[in-house]
């Protein structure tokens, strides 16, 4: 059997009195897409957080590919292979869309000169910024951060990327358009875990759903059996999901 | 696998070729100055140099590396304290000059496991407060001249006319090689690095930049600096004094300078230098005066300019004087979907 890709064992997180995490289990196999749903303020982010090793979990441990990685500080963890999207954006405002994505190529990828120029610059042309390769970040509207998002978090090379909430605020054919590219790269072997409230873009892409409430994974398993599922329907009443679902 | 070739990064621009030359040019210019004004001019020039260096310096730290310190005195007297005693041990003062950036550099590193426990705040004000420490150990040395300072020995048989001009160009050649190496460092790998913690240190670590290492790197560059910046002080007076050397003014200088001059810009301190230098030969006779109006242009600067006098002209004109970012000159010419996977594993 293959090493999982990640791991998290018993993995508990709060906030003061707000739980985010509780003695919570996942595992992602290599090359497998997962989708998280979850309501406002459910955790979502703070788990991609502790993955990523921007905070650490109160308790539990992280491993990847069998390495526990729990202690592997954040530079590290991208280095090894996991890449991660904020969920508000957050590029170098000074620096180019160019050499913002060059800086995962060399220092999250490793590579160097022109290796890394052609994957900062390809990884840019993927997600539809090669117009605007040389525009400082700092002036790109909305939209085209989050693509930045979604290119830097490829340019790093990663075995596993953490999507959080890259289709918000897109029209129909971008999350299309944004479909087909994560379609594309996790069909070249890339583990996608993504936590979106678009839910049809998540259906359209993984093969397994999980639902986050209270700190726990509260369903976990085929996306449509999720949906139904009359738990997740609870925590969701009068929220996003009900009402994307039903547009979709 | 088809190798995009077509792809063409640049380092520099053509307006920047020009602007090397020009500053060649100042630079030439510079080095005649000895020959062509008087000597007081040359020899007050001495400072702008000097300002020049701990500018630089301090602006790789704070408009950089995002590190605020009020502390850099400490490497300034450090670097003058190790050119004095160099000399007692029959060392020329101008060599001794660079074993000031040595063991500024040296002392900076334990020097840095203590500081970059604070945040913030603390460390601008832990900075400061291991500043007068190693000033009070400084003063407790007897064989350096305790709260007298001691003089330099080894430049005083030369000729004063002589040893004038030769303080100026080796404080100008520190000034120059200073400048090209921030340029060359900013131009490097680890430039880049830098320039993305400048922006946001939480997204530069998620990029897989180790941030402290960077940081640390910087602080030891800066030290070294300020280093050479207090050599070349000891070497112009041919004297110490230890509250003079370690004072926290040369702090309010840096930060003036850079704020003045632009933060986060290489050209930003050379157009605070300039302009501090200015009023410093202007408005000197005002006293108390003088030093409330620094403070108050900073105020105004930091409010109207938050980018400095340089931030405020570059994002005007788009001008820079040092290119040190990467520009796509051409970009792939086959369709994006007909190149290799991105992902090989
Ligand atoms: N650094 C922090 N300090 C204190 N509370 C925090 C911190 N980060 C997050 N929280 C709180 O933890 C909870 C979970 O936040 P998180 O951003 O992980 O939620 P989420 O599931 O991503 O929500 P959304 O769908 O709105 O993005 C929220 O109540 C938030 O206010
Ligand atoms: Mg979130």
């Amino acid at each position: 059997m293959t090493e999982p890709v990640l791991a998290l064992r018993g993995i508990s997180k709060r906030f003061g009195e707000v739980v985010v995490a509780e003695d919570l289990d996942l595992t992602v196999a290599p090359g497998e897409a997962i989708g998280i749903v979850g309501p406002n303020g459910a955790g979502k982010s703070t788990l991609f957080s502790m993955i990523a090793g921007e905070q650490k979990p109160d308790s539990g441990a992280i491993s990847m590919l069998g390495r526990d990685i729990s202690s592997l500080p954040a530079q590290d963890r991208t280095r090894i292979g996991i890449g991660r999207t904020f969920q508000i954006p957050r590029p170098f405002e000074g620096m180019s869309v160019f050499e913002n994505l060059l800086v995962f190529a060399t220092s999250g990828a490793g590579l160097h000169g022109h290796a890394a120029y052609t994957r900062a610059a390809e990884t840019g042309e993927r997600v539809g910024l090669g117009d605007v390769l040389n525009a400082q970040a700092g002036s790109l509207g909305l939209l085209a951060r989050k693509r930045l998002e979604l290119a830097r978090g490829l340019a790093s090379d990663p075995t596993v990327l953490l999507l959080d909430e890259v289709a918000g605020g897109l029209t129909e054919p971008e999350v299309a358009d944004l479909v087909e590219l994560i379609r594309g790269v996790q069909q070249e072997g890339l583990a996608i875990v993504w936590i979106e409230h678009v839910v049809h873009a998540l259906t359209q892409t993984v093969r397994r759903l999980a639902c986050l409430a209270g700190g726990r994974l509260i369903a976990d398993g085929d996306p449509f059996e999720v949906l139904d599922d009359p738990v997740v329907r609870e925590v969701y009443l009068g929220t996003t999901l009900t009402t994307e679902e039903d547009t979709a | 696998m088809n190798t995009p070739n077509s792809l063409l990064i640049r380092r520099s621009r053509r307006s920047s070729n020009l602007s090397f030359v020009a500053l060649g040019l100042v630079a030439v210019g510079l080095v005649m100055m000895p020959y062509v004004v008087y000597q007081s001019v040359t020899s007050s020039m001495v400072m702008l140099f000097v300002l020049v260096i701990i500018a630089s310096m301090w602006n790789l730290l704070a408009g950089f590396g995002g590190l605020v310190s009020i502390g850099q005195q400490a490497y300034i007297g450090i670097g003058a304290y190790t050119v004095i005693v160099m000399a007692d041990l029959g060392v020329h003062p101008l060599i001794g000059v660079f074993f000031g950036a040595l063991t500024s550099a040296m002392l900076a590193l334990p020097t840095s496991w203590l500081a970059f426990r604070l945040r913030g705040d603390y460390f601008a004000v832990g900075t400061w407060v291991i500043a007068e420490v190693y000033r009070l150990v400084m003063i407790k040395f007897q064989f350096v001249g305790g709260a007298d300072g001691k003089s330099l020995v080894g430049l005083s048989g030369l000729d004063p006319v002589m040893r004038s001009a030769l303080t100026y160009w080796f404080a100008l050649g520190i000034a120059i090689l200073t400048v090209l190496g921030c340029f060359w460092l900013l131009r490097s790998r680890i430039g880049l690095a830098l320039t993305a913690i400048r922006d946001d240190e939480v997204s530069a670590r998620a990029g897989g930049i180790d941030a402290t290492r960077i940081k640390r790197i910087v602080y030891l560059v800066s030290a070294a600096g300020c280093g050479l910046a207090g050599g070349i002080l000891v070497v112009d007076a041919l004297r110490v004094q230890p509250d003079a050397i370690f004072s926290v003014s040369w702090s309010a200088y840096m930060i003036f300078i850079v704020i003045i001059g632009g933060i986060g810009y290489l050209e930003g301190p050379l157009i605070g230098a300039l302009v501090f230098f200015a009023m410093q030969q202007f408005l000197a006779e005002m006293g108390t005066w003088y030093l409330m109006l620094l403070g108050v242009l900073a105020i105004c600067a930091a409010a109207w300019f938050p980018k400095g006098l340089w931030g405020a002209f570059s994002q005007k004109t788009g001008f820079r004087l040092f290119p040190v970012g990467y520009h796509v000159a051409q970009r792939f010419d086959t369709p994006v979907d007909s190149r290799a996977p991105l992902f090989r594993n």
